[in-house]
């Protein structure tokens, strides 16, 4: 029997579907997708409510026989449901990881597009500046960015961003700089094309694959970052439930014996990071195998 | 070789150049008036005035830039507005008890990783290794200021072992010569304040190791399989070497230039580790201070800080450049 010839979509499925730390991180990516959606409705308790009922403060969830009834994980200090305050999170650290490499896209393809075609002194200076903003440690940049244009969630989303686009715009350069040599480029050049078509109906199409791959895994650290600006006190505002924040919030309670109200954001954090990973290891397998270590 | 080193030098005068320029962007762009912040808000306009024309503040903003930097090329980052103690003595004070917690942290993080590596590699597709690369998943997943506190938690308050947090007993008399706590306890012959420095650096260091560990676990056993597979392994067996020897001795020797780039690479993430574990352990150092002083809006002293840690972020990338080129002599460097 002659097997039907698979289209690029399906055989790049097909490849994914073999890959089982792939799968599975998308698993546990979805199923925080899903929760962060639906949110109001799986969620068993109010988030914030207010007023606060501190008679609750700190009580033990499922494992013990004081557990509070309806809060499976116990509660915080201010007698919140920590497993609603968790579920709610989902949706502010997918939101920050979606907006944060976002924008590290957005600037990060502009400045590799520019660079990688344009090359020459175009090229040398962009990379310069890429250079010094690398001379910081991601965190620190945030941290200092974050400290000139205040805190808060919107803004370690846009520090995180900024911080994240050179290595975007060094991917993309690399990439661009490779399918800038092919055939077909040289090809609408001597057509006659003008640079900017070129630029985004063939350059840029043909030089996403890293950059996908790049952004899930930028997507771990963004969620990652920003959790650790929100247990800084620079990213998210009480109350907002965000999970790095929530630690914080928590921590100083495990010396009187509460661990559950600073383990279990950070359980979740890990969830989230592990899935990015493992999902953006996969990716790169599959679309990119050049880039395997 | 030389010249390879001096090429590289003058690179970077662009690159910190421009690190000043990010670093004094920011006093000016942050929000208030610089002489209002310093001298308070009950100062009279003359007052403002004088601190204006003193600092230069009222010269146009390439002037101030040059005045600032003057300043800072003689070690003069300004006084910090809420101890009005001189930047670089608050800086002087702290560094010691970063660096020391940084090389704690990587002592433990290329030992325990790099022999995890190995054995991993050595067992491919054991359970062993897939235990290991579990881990290592787990590893570089975590949050690290998550990872502190959870250590906290079992050896400070449920085992009671360690200390949860600080630099040492403070009932323990101290006598600081260096600033670098272990080394200072050691020739001071001071044993009891030996012993609770290190009881108070096991934490962070484990919190702030655990990361680039599970990073050079993967790399090492990746490189070491690359080796592993290579023809010089494979005449090393054939003539019946030891097993160890042909591990330990020379597949490991050969599988350690990329494990040597990666610890430079994530040197950043171990300052970024430092700035979090400092403030979970109350750690008095670099990060915790950079961390207060954005809390204070104290920019003298923020300015200051991520001055510092970029000029050592940049040289240590450079030491890397620079070692690389020492472990594998084919590398060429025009």
């Amino acid at each position: 029997m002659i097997r039907k010839r698979e289209t690029k979509t399906q055989e790049l499925i097909r490849r994914f579907k073999y890959n089982k730390s792939a799968v599975f991180g998308l698993i546990l990516i979805l199923i925080l997708v899903f929760l962060a959606i639906f949110a109001d409705f799986i969620a068993p308790n109010d988030p914030t409510p207010s007023p606060p009922e501190l008679e609750n403060s700190l009580k033990p969830g499922f494992w013990s026989e004081d557990g509070i009834e309806g809060s499976p994980l116990g509660t915080d200090m201010l007698g919140r449901c920590i497993l609603s305050r968790i579920i709610y999170g989902a949706r502010i650290s997918l939101s920050v990881g979606f907006v944060a490499v976002g924008i590290a896209l957005a600037l990060g393809i502009i400045i590799g597009v520019t660079a990688g075609y344009f090359g020459k002194w175009v090229d040398s200076l962009l990379m310069r500046i890429v250079d010094i903003i690398f001379s910081f440690p991601a965190l620190l940049l945030a941290i200092v960015i974050v400290a000139t244009i205040g805190q808060g969630l919107d803004k370690a989303m846009i520090a995180i961003g900024i911080v994240y686009s050179p290595q975007m715009a060094r991917v993309m350069r690399s990439s661009v700089l490779y399918i800038k040599e092919m055939e077909y480029i040289e090809a609408q050049k001597a057509i006659g094309s003008k640079n900017l078509r070129i630029i985004f109906r063939h350059v840029i199409p043909n030089s996403l694959a890293p950059v996908i791959v790049y952004s899930t895994l930028m997507m771990a650290s963004a969620i990652l970052d920003a959790a650790a600006l929100g247990f800084l006190g620079l990213g998210a505002q009480p109350p907002t439930p965000e999970w790095g924040a929530m630690l914080s919030e928590s921590r100083l309670y495990i010396v009187t014996g509460a661990w559950w109200a600073a383990t279990f954001p950070g359980i979740a954090i890990i969830i989230a990071v592990l899935g990015l990973n493992l999902l953006g290891d996969g990716l790169r397998d599959i679309l990119d195998p050049r880039l395997k270590t | 070789m030389k010249w390879y080193i001096i090429k590289r030098l003058l690179q970077l005068i662009p690159v910190i150049i421009g690190v000043t320029i990010i670093a004094f962007s920011l006093i000016h762009l942050a929000p208030g008036d610089p002489a209002r912040t310093m001298l308070g808000q009950h100062a009279t306009q003359q007052e403002l005035n004088e601190i204006r024309e003193k600092y230069g503040l009222d010269e146009p903003v390439y002037v101030q830039y040059g005045i600032w930097l003057n300043g800072v090329l003689h070690g003069d980052f300004g006084r910090s507005i809420l101890t009005k103690e001189l930047v670089v003595n608050e800086i002087a004070e702290r560094f010691p008890n970063t660096i020391e917690l940084a090389i704690a942290s990587m002592i433990f993080a290329i030992t325990i990783g790099g022999l995890a590596g190995i054995i991993s590699a050595s067992n491919q597709y054991s359970i062993t290794d897939y235990t290991v690369m579990g881990i290592a998943l787990f590893g570089i997943s975590m949050p690290v200021f998550w990872l502190g506190i959870m250590l906290m938690l079992i050896f400070g308050v449920i085992l009671g072992w360690l200390p949860i947090g600080g630099r040492i007993d403070l009932l323990i008399p101290f006598q600081r010569v260096t600033g670098f706590m272990v080394f200072d306890s050691i020739i001071t012959g001071n044993l009891n304040a030996l012993l609770s420095v290190l009881k108070h650096l096991i934490l962070p260091a484990l919190a702030l190791g655990t990361i680039p560990m599970a990073i050079i676990a993967r790399v090492t056993r990746s490189s070491m399989l690359e080796v592993l597979r290579q023809d010089f392994i494979r005449t090393e067996r054939a003539k019946g070497l030891s097993e160890r020897v042909v591990i330990y001795r020379h597949a490991a020797r050969n599988a350690m230039l990329p494990v040597v780039t990666v610890i430079g690479l994530n040197f950043g993430l171990l300052l970024s580790g430092a700035i979090l574990t400092e403030t979970v352990f109350s750690w008095p150092g670099l990060g915790r201070l950079v961390v207060e002083s954005v809390y204070e809006r104290d920019y003298p002293l923020v300015v200051g800080c991520i001055l510092i840690f970029a000029i050592i972020f940049v040289f240590v990338n450079l030491i890397t450049d620079i070692l690389y080129t020492f472990i594998d002599p084919r590398i060429k460097y025009e």
